[in-house]
């Protein structure tokens, strides 16, 4: 499935697409479909998201996994600071992103 | 379309519309110019006397060629109006000036207060180039 | 080193003013990103993988503790913890704000830093020999002319747009420990069979893509024309640099089409014609720039030699120590490798010792190294073991120096938005697999170096052992490069065959090393067994 994913302007966060607005955690993310461009382009004009794509993933009972490495990173965290990242509690939480 | 022009001289502006590089070649009695970032500007450097206006065409304000072309332009002595057109923001305005362009005709109007900021931008200056402002190695040693 | 005086820094503080204003634009939504994006590069604000990046420049890789300290504060309260040390001699952070950016500006103003010009289409930070004022093979401190050179560079109003990036390399030693010729512009600072000091202009190297070695385009060029022949070689560059193809904008690809001959050519014209314009500092504001460098008050009569009883101090001053010019006085290198860690990372707290031991220690200076690497360059032998225990008691002692486990790393996809691959748990694989210090000094001098991508930021074509990671179908894949050298005999190195897995590149690695092992005669580092041996045998052991 398209899901769209941008950083926040003023944080530099990464954050998904919702539907109805912006969140950090990947599992929030919608699909898209053919609305893309249409979000997009409205999303960018409210000046409050930058960078914005759109991008696959899929959807499980676990949540949404992006089909990229480098977006899996970015919704996670750098996998050598997993105590940086979104999951720091977590010692599996690497494996996913590889 | 309606340019809105920026400009910083005394004297009456040119009136003639600015021909391309290759017509000024052929219309001895042309006395504007435009120049286009790949051309070279010291293809007029036989003719600076007769040349009252200099456009220099910015298609993408990341193409920095025309920051060159004014430059060198001044260097051999050009004294007409040097202008900036096409894709110029504010933030390009002190570099631009300092590179002897007086004149600026954005695609995108420039308050003419924000471009005054603009300018005084640098109190200081490192290098010297062809505005006339002393470096600061020269005011450093009194030169 | 040098202090800004009163225009200096009414330079940065105009500076900060200016991208303060620009920022509130763009969040006031005034400009877009289109436009901001070249105006926050020019300030070294990057967008990558996580958060704004910011690169904090370092002019030729020389600090004080107070700015150090400043450098590990910004840390803890703008970011995260702590800082990366780059390949150009710079601080990195990671997860910066756009909204903090134009505070974090300002902080860095109040002790004569800055970001100026580190990143985007312009002349970067110029970065010069680690050991300059220091090392005891110097012919001529190059830090004079790197500040002249910086003064020069910073917001030059023609050249602030150019095709693509410009770095500028200075030395003043045979030793090239700057990788001199792999740079837009490598000058070395030579001696003329009169004695006179001159330099010589090596131009059109590089990396990334289409590795070059840069080829001498100006043999001698009086230090007193050195600005006006740089403005000739960039004014060329700005004119006739490709700006088609954003792969083959670099000066380097330039030098390579026309020719150096033709680009020498054309060097040679605008230089003189430029020198008829007297854009020239004058001889006195070098002199005044050299009084920020003269020697520190040295101590005469010191003791030269050190009590080694302690084995692991004792592998420490070996590896890690060079020789001063100073009787009684060392170079120390402290280590930002630590077994399995992140390479040119540094937390907040070690980033204020190494400020405290340069201080105590080091008449107050730091350099840093495109090793990524920290230098306290003038340090009493006297002084050595307490520093040792300090460092080691914080994580900074690895007496690894030059060897496999001193790996320059580029951040890589864990970090970097123009990334196909992770390059630091590659780096952690093989420090861990090579952890074993005696097996290190076994191997000896070995340079390894990583990049995550083309772009080369961790030098992989310089590198002893390169490696490479490249994207295949989705997954993660490096490829490994033998022969490579950065020094004063720079060579790129060459790609052995096909890649491997993450396990496979350690792996691959370590059967190089045997082969090295195997192969060598008395005194060869790895490279000049490579270099006389040839890749064949090294391919064959790696892939049967």
């Amino acid at each position: 499935m398209k899901i769209i994913t941008g950083n926040d302007l003023r944080t530099g966060d990464v954050i998904w697409w919702t539907g109805q607005g912006w969140s950090r955690l990947v599992d929030d993310a919608v699909e898209v479909g053919d609305d893309a461009d249409a979000i997009i382009a409205r999303e960018n004009a409210r000046q409050i998201v930058t960078d914005t794509q759109v991008i696959d993933a899929e959807r499980s009972a676990e949540g949404v996994r992006p089909a990229h490495i480098k977006d899996r990173i970015r919704a996670l965290g750098p996998t050598v600071r997993m105590d940086l990242s979104l999951k720091p509690a977590d010692p599996e939480a690497a494996k996913w992103v590889i | 379309m309606v340019e809105q022009t920026l400009r910083y001289r005394d004297d009456a502006a040119v009136t003639d519309p600015a021909v391309s590089l290759s017509a000024f070649a052929e219309q001895s009695n042309a006395v504007a110019v435009r120049i286009e970032p790949g051309e070279d500007a010291r293809a007029l450097l036989p003719q600076l006397d007769r040349i009252a206006l200099v456009e220099v065409n910015f298609p993408a304000y990341t193409d920095g060629r025309g920051y060159s072309a004014a430059r060198i332009l001044r260097e051999h002595g050009y004294a007409g109006e040097l202008r900036a057109v096409g894709d110029v923001l504010v933030d390009q305005l002190s570099h631009m000036r300092r590179c002897g362009f007086d004149s600026f005709a954005p695609n995108q109007p420039i308050n003419a207060d924000a471009a005054a900021r603009a300018f005084a931008t640098w109190p200081e200056v490192y290098q010297k180039t062809v505005d006339g402002r002393p470096a600061i190695w020269a005011k450093r040693h009194a030169l | 080193m040098y202090q800004y005086d009163s225009y200096d820094q009414a330079m940065v503080d105009a500076r900060v003013a200016e991208f303060r204003d620009q920022v509130e634009r763009r969040l006031a939504g005034e400009i877009t990103e289109d436009q901001f994006k070249p105006l926050r590069l020019k300030n070294g604000l990057y967008l990558q993988l996580h958060a704004y990046m910011l690169r904090v420049a370092i002019p030729y890789g020389t600090l004080n503790s107070r700015q150090m300290r400043m450098l590990g504060d910004i840390a803890d309260k703008y970011d995260r913890g702590y800082g990366h040390f780059t390949t150009r001699q710079n601080i990195q952070y990671n997860w910066i704000k756009l909204a903090d950016a134009p505070d974090i500006l300002a902080d860095l103003a109040s002790v004569e830093m800055h970001a100026i010009q580190t990143s985007g289409n312009c002349i970067r930070n110029t970065t010069s020999d680690q050991f300059a004022g220091a090392a005891a093979d110097e012919l001529v401190d190059p830090r004079p002319y790197a500040e002249l050179l910086r003064q020069w560079s910073t917001f030059h109003p023609e050249f602030d747009y150019l095709p693509r990036k410009f770095k500028i390399a200075i030395i003043g030693s045979d030793t090239d420990r700057a990788a001199m010729k792999l740079h837009d512009i490598g000058i070395q600072l030579v001696r003329n069979d009169a004695g006179e000091i001159g330099c010589r202009f090596y131009v059109g190297g590089g990396m990334g893509r289409t590795p070059m070695i840069a080829p001498v385009i100006g043999d001698f060029v009086p230090p007193l024309q050195m600005i006006s022949y740089l403005e000739a070689c960039l004014r060329v560059y700005n004119r006739y640099g490709r700006r088609d193809n954003k792969y083959k904008a670099r000066i380097k690809i330039l030098v390579h089409e026309i020719g150096a001959d033709e680009y020498r050519r054309q060097v040679q014209e605008e230089f003189a014609h430029i020198l008829t314009l007297g854009l020239e500092p004058p001889p006195a504001e070098l002199e005044r720039i050299k009084g920020f460098f003269e020697q520190p008050g040295f101590e005469t009569g010191l003791p030269d030699d050190i009590d080694l009883s302690d084995p692991d101090f004792a592998l420490w001053v070996d590896q890690n120590t060079h020789a001063h010019k100073q009787p009684g006085y060392a170079i120390v290198t402290i280590s930002l490798k630590p077994v399995g860690g992140i390479p040119g990372d540094a937390s907040a707290d070690q980033i204020r010792l190494m400020a405290d031991l340069a201080l105590d220690h080091s008449f107050d200076e730091l350099r840093v190294t495109h090793a990524q690497n920290i230098v306290l360059p003038h340090v009493k032998k006297a002084d050595l073991y307490a520093i040792w225990q300090k460092l080691d008691a914080a994580g900074l002692a690895n007496a690894n120096l030059d060897l496999i486990g001193d790996i320059i790393a580029c951040p890589g996809l864990d970090y970097c938005a123009l990334a196909n691959a992770r390059s630091i748990p590659v780096a952690q694989k093989i420090s861990q697999r090579f952890a074993d210090i005696g097996r290190q000094r076994e191997l000896g001098e070995l340079k390894l170096k990583i990049s995550g991508c083309i772009n080369a930021c961790g030098h992989h074509h310089a590198g002893h052992i390169g490696i490479l990671g490249v994207d295949r179908k989705g997954v993660e894949n490096y490829q490994l490069l033998l022969g490579g050298s950065e020094g004063a005999d720079t060579s790129l190195g060459t790609i052995t065959g096909p890649g491997f897995n993450e396990d496979g590149i350690v792996d691959a690695v370590e059967t190089a090393t045997n082969v090295y092992l195997a192969q060598r005669t008395d005194g060869e580092r790895f490279v000049d067994t490579f270099r006389r041996i040839g890749m064949a045998p090294f391919k064959e052991a790696i892939y049967g």
